[in-house]
């Protein structure tokens, strides 16, 4: 940590973040802060975040290799653990295409129409990010439980949704249900209507101007949004572990086995299934900063083509 | 199924001529796409949460009232929410100096530290709520040092507080980014050439401008917080009364199959993130004017 703060400082500009930047040096010190200001407010910056970030995901690493290689690799290729990964494949590979569809959809109404109590449309979407993930899994427990409302319905025609995937898939549906309209909605109503009226008034039908207008100007933060809701579906952890019944090898999920293990003490078996999730949040950061320097890029080049026109 | 069939069937020009709550226009596909969306959403959110609050109303009303207010429910909320407060409040002045830092000052590494802050969005809570616990433990590479004093933090408040700090932490450093990124460069400069001290320009000035932004910050990692679960448990040691947070004691009464008390505690809980949902939208309402201006 120390090495990062050492050679700053040589530049005095206060420069913002990746605009403007001949402003930034053209700016005077008057609008900046003494040297030594700058060093502690960076140290203090870098220091939390060590505390709070990087500690954490070196621990992980540390204790899911602390008993060597073998354990690790008995830890991550165990049949249970084997099955929780499956498990917490399939459950995203089911949530994340059906919020994709709504999100798709919910976006093209808010974002291309005039409604009314269009505000309180997008409030409610966004209800599932301030609900507990405990109180996500209990409105299907008692809708679909043993004793919920469709209980005793759904046990005479034998249908199982808690304590089996149905039950998962529903909660991770439900607790990754805004992800991909927050992307979307924002940045479709910045770009207004006018591409897509140009298309259909020459002729094109709704879904060539889906396909050849619409999408190809969203693809990133489509990207972007499925990268984080995937990343919240294969960890979701509260939710779903009120549905899953938590039965070994059948209907637990990764974060769920995670738990198990920690709680008989296989400290470092729950580490190295952990360290594999962590893994996941690693390259969903890289993802999202790749796409995030790519999106910026794109909106850079098409300001200097406007420019030049 | 009604609302997908009827929508779906009529062609938008005639629905537009029913309903007219919806503004005419060429593009087509509103029926469909507000139709689907509304069927999906109902089914899977809004139907299931108003089945907590009519099944919560299934208890009398004197035993609905104790089970939302026994000592035990009231030991929960004062730890769910004086933790969240105090982790929300450290995130409010840690995360504002990250935003200044990351925004202003120029650094190696910043890239990649910028990268790191969306951290606790990625890292499942499960993941976290090992990790801090082998680190707070009283054996574990921070917890030892505290250890020396006498002073607990797993399995203690303070062990629940840092949990709710590391996964609210994204929140006030990225409201706040955008907002400091994009304020004028020229009214710092103004305030400087009218004579005013840096602390001056920072107080009278800057703040008051980054206000709306960094309490929103504030108001979203404490929602975040309130509801949290599974980086918590690990590290709270879950003792009744002490270290027992309310979405644990949801889930201690759903294993206990008291489904309408487990009902009754949720729906306070949905009551509060319903009220946070709008005081959030009402500050982002007031940044958005502020900043828009």
């Amino acid at each position: 940590m120390a090495g990062s703060i050492s050679n700053l400082g040589h530049n005095t500009a206060a420069k913002k973040n990746h605009s403007a930047g001949i402003r930034g040096i053209a700016k005077q010190s008057a609008t900046s802060e003494a040297r030594w200001i700058r060093w502690s407010l960076i140290s203090i910056a870098m220091l939390f975040l060590a505390l709070f970030l990087i500690l954490p995901l070196v621990i992980v690493f540390t204790e899911a290799f602390a008993k060597g290689m073998g354990v690790y690799v008995a830890a991550i290729t165990h049949p249970d653990a084997a099955a929780a990964i499956k498990l917490t494949l399939l459950a995203a590979a089911i949530a994340v295409p059906l919020n994709v569809v709504f999100g798709l959809a919910a976006s093209w109404a808010i974002a291309k129409f005039q409604f009314k109590g269009k505000q309180i449309v997008i409030t409610l979407i966004d209800l599932p990010f301030a609900v507990s993930p405990v109180v996500a899994g209990l409105i299907y427990m008692l809708l679909f439980g043993a004793q919920g409302l469709f209980g005793h319905w759904l046990m005479d025609h034998n249908v199982r949704i808690m304590f089996a995937v149905p039950g998962i898939v529903l909660a991770t549906v439900f607790i990754t249900f805004p992800f991909i309209t927050r992307e979307l909605i924002p940045l479709m109503q910045e770009q207004g209507k006018e591409q897509e009226e140009a298309a259909i008034t020459l002729g094109a039908n709704g879904w060539q101007m889906f396909f050849r207008v619409t999408l190809p100007s969203i693809k990133w933060a489509l990207l972007y949004g499925i990268i984080l809701c995937n990343a919240r579906a294969m960890g979701e952890f509260g939710a779903v572990s009120v549905v899953s019944g938590k039965i070994r090898g059948q209907t637990n999920t990764m974060p769920l086995h995670i738990e198990i293990l920690y709680n008989e003490y296989q400290f470092a078996a729950a580490f190295a299934v952990a360290s594999l999730l962590a893994l996941l949040a690693l390259v969903t950061l890289v993802l999202k900063s790749a796409l995030e320097w790519k999106a910026a890029r794109e909106h850079e080049i098409a300001v200097l083509t406007a420019q030049a026109q | 199924m009604s609302v997908l069939t009827s929508t779906d069937a009529v062609p938008h020009q005639q629905l537009q001529n029913k309903e007219p709550w919806v503004k005419k226009s060429v593009l087509p596909g509103f029926g469909l796409s507000f139709g689907y969306s509304t069927l999906y959403a109902s089914l899977l959110v809004f139907i299931p949460l108003a089945a907590l609050i009519v099944k919560s109303f299934g208890l009398p009303l004197d035993q609905l009232w104790d089970v939302v207010s026994n000592k035990r429910a009231l030991a929960s909320y004062r730890l769910t929410f004086g933790a969240s407060f105090i982790g929300a409040l450290i995130n409010l002045i840690f995360g504002f100096i990250l935003a200044w830092v990351l925004v202003r000052y120029k650094f190696p590494g910043k890239r990649i530290v910028d990268a790191v802050v969306d951290l606790p969005f990625a890292l499942p809570t499960a993941v976290a709520g090992i990790a801090l616990t082998a680190l707070y433990a009283p054996n574990g590479w921070i917890g030892q040092w505290f250890a020396l004093f006498g002073i607990k933090i797993a399995y203690t408040w303070i062990g629940v507080t840092i949990a709710l700090t590391f996964i609210g932490l994204p929140f006030v450093v990225r409201t706040v980014q955008p907002v400091l990124a994009d304020l004028e460069a020229e009214v710092e400069e103004a305030a400087a050439s009218l004579g005013a001290s840096r602390w001056q320009t920072f107080t009278r000035v800057l703040l008051p401008a980054l206000l709306p932004s960094l309490l929103t910050g504030f108001a979203l990692a404490f929602a975040r917080a309130i509801g949290e679960y599974g980086s918590v448990v690990f590290i709270s040691g879950n003792m009744p009364y002490r270290t027992e947070i309310t979405p644990l004691l949801i889930m201690t009464k759903l294993e206990q199959f008291d489904y309408a008390g487990a009902a009754a505690l949720g729906s306070v809980m949905l009551l509060f993130s319903f009220i946070l949902l709008l005081l959030i939208n009402l500050l982002q309402h007031w940044s958005h004017k502020r900043t828009g201006g």
